[in-house]
């Protein structure tokens, strides 16, 4: 109990309700008693930190009134810089755009992959494709056209895909590429007076990308000594070459250069050659400016412009010979006479037109 | 005229002189007049409405303190004072939330004001102690305690409204809370 009086008698000190007498003895008290003189100081901290602390809460109080008075919101308006609304969509979804950035990224790339779009030889197309879906229309109307003249209706099986071929002998031997003819049920030949002869695949390479085709039809007469040569040994660059197919229903000339002694990544399968040659022509002879048969188109870069790719002669010159002896009744003699050494190109092209063909596959 | 000024911005003198006199209104035009600036301030670096008033508010309580203590000499102007202390006081408590970039944006001058800020933090951390000490204390000792030490108010009031059959009673239960709430208050750390 003596404290709880002590503490009043402080109290009663610092709050100045003692008598003068009474508050002299309490100083004088003080200054003897070290003891007593810090209880008072440590009181009077206390209180004043209590005090203080009540003074702070109602400033506080009031403070929140006069916050409540005012309209913050439009304040906030008035101050904020206004970044453009591309920025703030940044600022406020910056997370959700980056990752969804990443995933659509990675989604891309993913379907690129598995696509095989990133692995170069996906754009090499191989030139016979198309072509089928685009006659096939042709034909069709042109089978109506008919149709509505005579008043009668053919049907006629449709190809599905064209190419080239050329003689590699008089009795109706044929090179094309494998590419051209593959999955077909039937395959014809066309000559350029427009001769239609069913030919049979007496052999294919499908590594080399080679056909060799008989023609077994009855009505086929012999063609003749085939006059362009084939050339086993590697042709030069810059070697002035040139084409002839059927990238269309009438036959194409094209002429180049030879560009490389490679294909595509180093493929030595193939010359690149700069000749302008397009679906169909695929299966064609590349010829140099001898007339000897160097190679045989087939395909090209379709991403970069100009670069298209010939079979090399020799590869053709092997698959002959690897011809199994009983598909055929004779074995086959190529022609070693070069017939268009010494002519113009219009007289080698106006040549070779019989010896080149168009192969429909249906 | 005269509704004009009233409601411009007021004189750093008719602030300072309204606070000594205790004037609401004093207070009241103050807070009205900086407040947009320093919301400007926060909102442009990283901060809400919320932390505008918060900081606004304290920053309020630094001067309103100095200038009751006296030590207020009006050698800047108070809105610099102001806007110093705030951006002292988000500054700090950007770091404190690991916001800061290293970057504010500023649209004002502003002073050295750390001293002010430290005192202010210190004695912050006091009220908080105090703050809770007087939650633990709990009723009705808070009351007591509150009523006779921060409201003034008699012994015999509280004795009164506290239904005590005599005054003793009430001084002892207040001997009580008071030794209490010093063992709450110097308890924690």
């Amino acid at each position: 109990m003596r404290d709880e009086q002590l503490i009043e008698v402080i109290e009663r000190y610092l709050n100045g309700e003692m008598s003068a007498d009474e508050r002299d003895a309490f100083e004088q008290l003080r200054r003897e008693n070290a003891e007593l003189d810090t209880r008072v100081v440590e009181h009077q901290q206390f209180t004043g930190l209590l005090k203080q602390y009540g003074e702070r809460v109602a400033l506080e109080k009031r403070l929140n009134a006069i916050h409540e008075e005012i309209d913050v919101h439009a304040i906030a308006e008035e101050v904020t810089v206004h970044p453009s609304w591309i920025v703030q969509l940044w600022r406020d979804h910056h997370s959700k755009i980056s990752v969804a950035a990443s995933i659509a990224i990675f989604a891309v790339l993913a379907t690129l992959f598995f696509t095989g779009y990133l692995s170069n030889n996906n754009s090499y197309t191989e030139l016979s494709r198309e072509v089928g879906r685009l006659n096939r229309s042709t034909t069709a109307i042109k089978k109506d056209i008919n149709a509505i003249k005579n008043g009668t209706r053919v049907i006629a099986a449709q190809d599905k895909s064209r190419g080239t071929g050329f003689a590699l002998t008089s009795n109706g031997l044929i090179a094309t590429s494998f590419h051209v003819v593959n999955g077909a049920d039937s395959i014809y030949v066309q000559d350029v007076a427009g001769r239609s002869f069913k030919v049979k695949v007496v052999y294919n390479d499908p590594q080399s990308d080679i056909s060799i085709l008989k023609i077994v039809d009855s009505s086929f007469r012999n063609l003749g000594q085939v006059p362009y040569a084939f050339k086993r040994s590697e042709s030069d660059l810059a070697e002035n070459v040139f084409t002839y197919g059927y990238p269309q229903d009438s036959p194409v000339y094209g002429d180049g250069r030879l560009t490389s002694a490679n294909g595509l990544n180093g493929d030595t399968l193939d010359y690149e050659i700069s000749v302008p040659i397009n679906p169909g022509n695929s299966g064609g002879p590349l010829l140099d400016s001898k007339g000897n048969v160097i190679g045989i188109v087939r395909a090209k870069e379709t991403r970069l412009e100009g670069m298209h790719f010939a079979l090399k002669s020799s590869y053709l010159l092997n698959a002959i010979k690897n011809i199994p002896q009983d598909s055929l009744t004779k074995i086959p003699v190529l022609n070693s006479e070069n017939s268009l050494a010494n002519l113009t190109r219009q007289q080698q092209v106006k040549k070779i037109k019989p010896y080149v063909f168009m192969v429909k596959v249906y | 005229m005269n509704t004009e000024s009233k409601s411009s911005i007021p004189t750093d003198s008719e602030i300072v002189f309204g606070i000594l006199n205790n004037s609401e209104n004093a207070i009241k035009r103050l807070y009205v007049a900086y407040f947009p600036m320093v919301m400007q301030l926060i909102l442009n670096n990283n901060g809400t409405a919320d932390d505008a008033k918060d900081i606004y508010q304290e920053a309020i309580i630094v001067l309103y303190n100095k200038v009751k203590k006296g030590d207020f000499e009006l050698n800047s102007k108070l809105k610099t004072f102001i806007y110093s202390v705030c951006r002292r006081l988000w500054l700090k408590r950007l770091s404190q939330m690991n916001r800061y970039g290293g970057d504010i944006h500023d649209f004002n001058d502003y002073l050295s004001v750390e001293n002010e800020v430290e005192e202010q933090g210190e004695r912050d951390i006091q009220f908080g102690k105090m703050q809770s000490a007087l939650q633990m204390l709990g009723e009705p000792c808070k009351t007591i305690i509150e009523d006779f030490y921060i409201h003034n108010r008699s012994m015999q009031e509280i004795c009164e409204s506290f239904g005590y059959t005599n005054a003793d009673n009430a001084k002892t239960q207040k001997y009580k809370c008071l030794q209490r709430l010093k063992k709450l208050f110097f308890q924690q750390k």
